[in-house]
């Protein structure tokens, strides 16, 4: 009959209209700036610098100015300037540092590039992303000192993916420890009789000639 | 009616009138008439200037809530200012008037439309007291200033010197054009009823109680229900409100008409929008829904002034409700919704509402009969035209899909 | 109360002029509305409430739409409003009928009989009204009724003409 759907209509209406009042599932919205949601894991907006130690930002940054994200940056909006001296990085081994990281996020697009490229994971996305300022040349634009976060802030953003990047790193680590033990047995086994022990016999095995450096 | 007119009249009652003789009762006699006049222009466009702006504020959090959100709740308790934070960001908005606009069309637009609406309140009897003007024939005075809206629309369309203004206004002037003729048909059974054109005469018609439990309301008789039904359709047509606002449908032609309007002129736009629909609304309650009258003989101690404004409310909940409701008609579906089915169902109505009162005579068991013949006759065309409204309608089947 | 009738039909006979006068066919449009007002504001002086709500009723919002409709439906540009060459047959004729007019409303004015003296005008409520068109000028109404019935069918009919071979573009 004409008319049934537009009860229907009102009936729909006035039941969710009253659930409103009753019902906090139904009432889905949050009152923004008192309330935040909590964002998907996913989430990502804009870049920034990982840093082993919350106490020591500048000294434990994992980057080491190699200018690949700068290089690979569709709208280049990175900027970086080497330092000229090295400073031991997290593991203690000496590394050359970003003296200047800027990231203008005003040019920013959020493509998540950088982070791929990094061979040393030490550019992530953030999920901050009220970024309003009221100096669109200089509030838009993040130092090294505003872009640099701890690892446990990377932690709280996206865990997973945090949690394999620690895995990763902690095994490079032990890899490369173990390596240079290696290394420094050889050495120090080489060193202890070296005019004894000649290399060994060549007539054995023909061997490629060039023999990898070990690395 | 006798009844109504012989209560005695408790203080609350007469209070409006105390009130207006203290202000004005020390002037002499003809500078006392105009004085009164002007007091309840005030008191109208104060009345009805506030309760534009909480319509406002109650729309938006009905809806909100509708859509289970909670609307404004920012500015004041509960977003109660938010009116008054709307209203000065109007004023101090840039006006802008194209160049090639008709520069005194394009302002004297919003004026006309504005004003004509407000006129439209004078002759809404408020309370046993409160006509601002007694006419003879003020249900006509009603919509003739009504109907005069059009020129106004029309105006703010041409004078933008827009095509898209120009198309959308001609589009709301065959939609005004088209809800005008049911709007008028379906009040005068009201006026075969009741035998006068005069809102004061029609209220007082409606008075008294059937077993001291039934008011004489025209809306409860099956024409009037009928009659009341069509005059809400279309007064939601005539005040541009949902479904049938696409004169403005500001998601698809930008506002229609009001295209090249900004600040404070698509302010008074909208104010003559809620005003409008109060009057339209005001008038329902006039016509079909007694007034100021009173439900119940023992609900009289309220002053007749509280009935009216519940019952107005109510009316423009209802009006919000639908808005929250139905989606937007397309034009064609518009019209012939207006031509094909209320224009019929209207002129039916009338002759349901001859029978009646040339029936209001019979008693006993024919009294059974008026009543099994006047709903047959209503509710037999709405089926009747409503299966050839509805017919060919349907959940569309795709063939090649 | 004089004043008041010259001020009403000053604003009418001005409005009128100005509408005729117009080069701009909207303007004159709305004049003539305004015009209508001020016939229905005489008629409210002269105590006839219904009239003059009648007249705002039919003329200002109904008779004003259909004239719009007119001059923007027929209407081909802006500048085409003045009369063609054949301004002086058009004028003659105009002059013709505006005098056929003339003389046929002065001819009533004349023969009807008019009190020496303007009493207090009798109040004629809507019910008297209703009644009077329904009794001695019954036929009078019913006569008006099928004219407009007629003009009706007859814009329906050239509405709905025959549009083959006339591409909508290209009137």
């Amino acid at each position: 009959m004409l008319g049934s759907g537009l009860l229907q209509g009102l009936a729909v209406t006035a039941k969710n209209f009253v659930g409103s009042f009753h019902d906090p599932k139904r009432f889905v919205t949050t009152q923004y700036p008192e309330e935040k949601t909590r964002l998907p894991e996913a989430y990502r907006n804009f870049p920034f610098l990982v840093s082993e130690n919350a106490e020591d930002p500048m000294g434990t940054l994992r980057c080491v100015a190699c200018q690949i994200c700068e290089k690979e940056c569709p709208p280049q909006c990175i900027y970086i300037e080497k330092s000229k001296d090295k400073k031991p990085d997290a593991s203690g081994k000496q590394q050359i540092y970003p003296a200047v990281f800027d990231i203008d996020t005003a040019v920013c697009m959020s493509c998540q590039i950088c982070v791929e490229v990094c061979p040393f994971d030490a550019i992530k996305m953030d999920q901050v992303f009220e970024l309003a300022a009221t100096d669109r040349f200089t509030g838009l634009m993040l130092d090294r000192h505003a872009l640099a976060k701890p690892n446990s802030y990377f932690h709280q953003l996206h865990p997973t993916e945090a949690a394999e990047v620690d895995d990763r790193l902690a095994t490079e680590r032990k890899a490369a420890e173990e390596k240079a033990r290696a290394a420094a047995a050889a050495k120090a086994a080489a060193a202890a009789k070296p005019p004894a022990v000649p290399p060994p016999p060549p007539a054995v095995v023909p061997l490629p000639p060039p023999v990898p450096p070990a690395a | 009616m006798s009844a109504a007119a012989t209560t005695s009249e408790s203080f609350l009652e007469r209070a409006p009138l105390l009130l207006r003789d203290a202000v004005t009762g020390f002037l002499p006699e003809p500078a006392r008439w105009l004085a009164n006049s002007l007091l309840s222009i005030v008191a109208v466009l104060a009345v009805f200037g506030l309760l534009f702006a909480f319509l406002t504020l109650a729309e938006r959090k009905i809806l909100g809530r509708v859509q289970n959100r909670p609307g404004p709740n920012r500015t004041g308790w509960f977003g109660l200012l938010q009116p008054f934070a709307d209203g000065i960001k109007m004023l101090t908005k840039e006006d802008i008037v194209p160049r090639a606009a008709d520069q005194l069309l394009h302002f004297l637009a919003p004026v006309t439309l504005l004003a004509l609406s407000i006129l439209t309140f004078a002759v809404i009897p408020y309370g046993r007291h409160l006509v601002p003007v007694e006419l003879d024939s003020a249900v006509l005075y009603f919509f003739a200033a009504g109907a005069a809206t059009e020129l106004a629309i029309f105006m703010a369309g041409w004078a933008s010197h827009n095509k898209y203004a120009l198309l959308a206004a001609m589009r709301a002037l065959a939609q005004l054009i088209s809800y005008e003729l049911p709007l008028l048909l379906s009040f005068v059974p009201v006026v075969l009823a009741t035998g006068t054109l005069s809102t004061t005469g029609i209220v007082a018609a409606q008075g008294g109680w059937k077993w001291h439990l039934i008011p004489h309301w025209i809306v409860f008789t099956p024409w009037g229900a009928a009659g009341f039904a069509i005059f809400m359709v279309s007064a939601l047509a005539e005040s541009n409100r949902s479904p049938f606002d696409l004169p403005e449908a500001e998601s698809e032609l930008i506002a229609g008409h009001l295209t090249e309007y900004s600040g404070f002129k698509y302010a008074l736009f909208f104010m003559a929008e809620y005003f409008g629909m109060c009057a339209l609304s005001g008038m329902a309650v006039t016509l079909f829904l007694g007034g100021w009258q009173a439900p119940l003989p023992v609900l009289e101690f309220i002053p007749s002034y509280v009935w009216f404004a519940g019952k107005l409310l109510t009316l423009l909940l209802g009006f919000i409700w639908i808005r929250a409701t139905l989606p937007r008609l397309r034009i064609d579906q518009l019209t012939r919704l207006a031509w094909k089915f209320l224009v019929p169902l209207a002129l039916v109505n009338l002759g349901t509402a001859a029978f009646w009162s040339l029936t209001s005579a019979w008693s006993g068991p024919l009294q059974l009969l008026r009543w099994a013949v006047a709903l047959v006759l209503v509710a037999g065309p709405f089926l009747l035209l409503g299966r050839g409204l509805t017919a060919g309608l349907g959940p569309r089947t795709y063939r090649y899909a | 109360m004089n004043a008041v009738l010259i001020l009403i039909a000053l604003v009418t006979v001005g409005t009128a002029i100005a509408a005729m006068a117009g080069r701009n066919l909207l303007h004159s449009v709305l004049l003539l509305a305004l015009a209508w007002t001020g016939v229905a504001a005489f008629y409210l002086w002269a105590g006839a409430e219904f009239a003059a709500f009648a007249q705002v009723l039919v003329y200002v919002g109904a008779i004003s739409m259909v004239v719009l409709f007119a001059v923007l439906l027929t209407r081909r540009s802006r500048d085409e409003a003045a009369p063609g060459p054949a301004g002086q047959s058009r004028a003659l004729s105009a002059v013709m009928a505006a005098a056929a007019v003339a003389g046929v409303l002065v001819g009533a004015i004349l023969r009807s009989p008019l009190a020496a003296s303007p009493g207090p005008a009798p109040a004629v409520t809507v019910r008297q009204l209703g009644a009077e068109l329904m009794g001695p000028y019954a036929a009078a109404l019913l006569a008006v009724g099928v004219l407009l019935t007629v003009a009706l069918i007859g814009a329906v009919v050239l509405a709905a003409g025959d549009r083959t071979g006339q591409p909508e573009d290209n009137p």
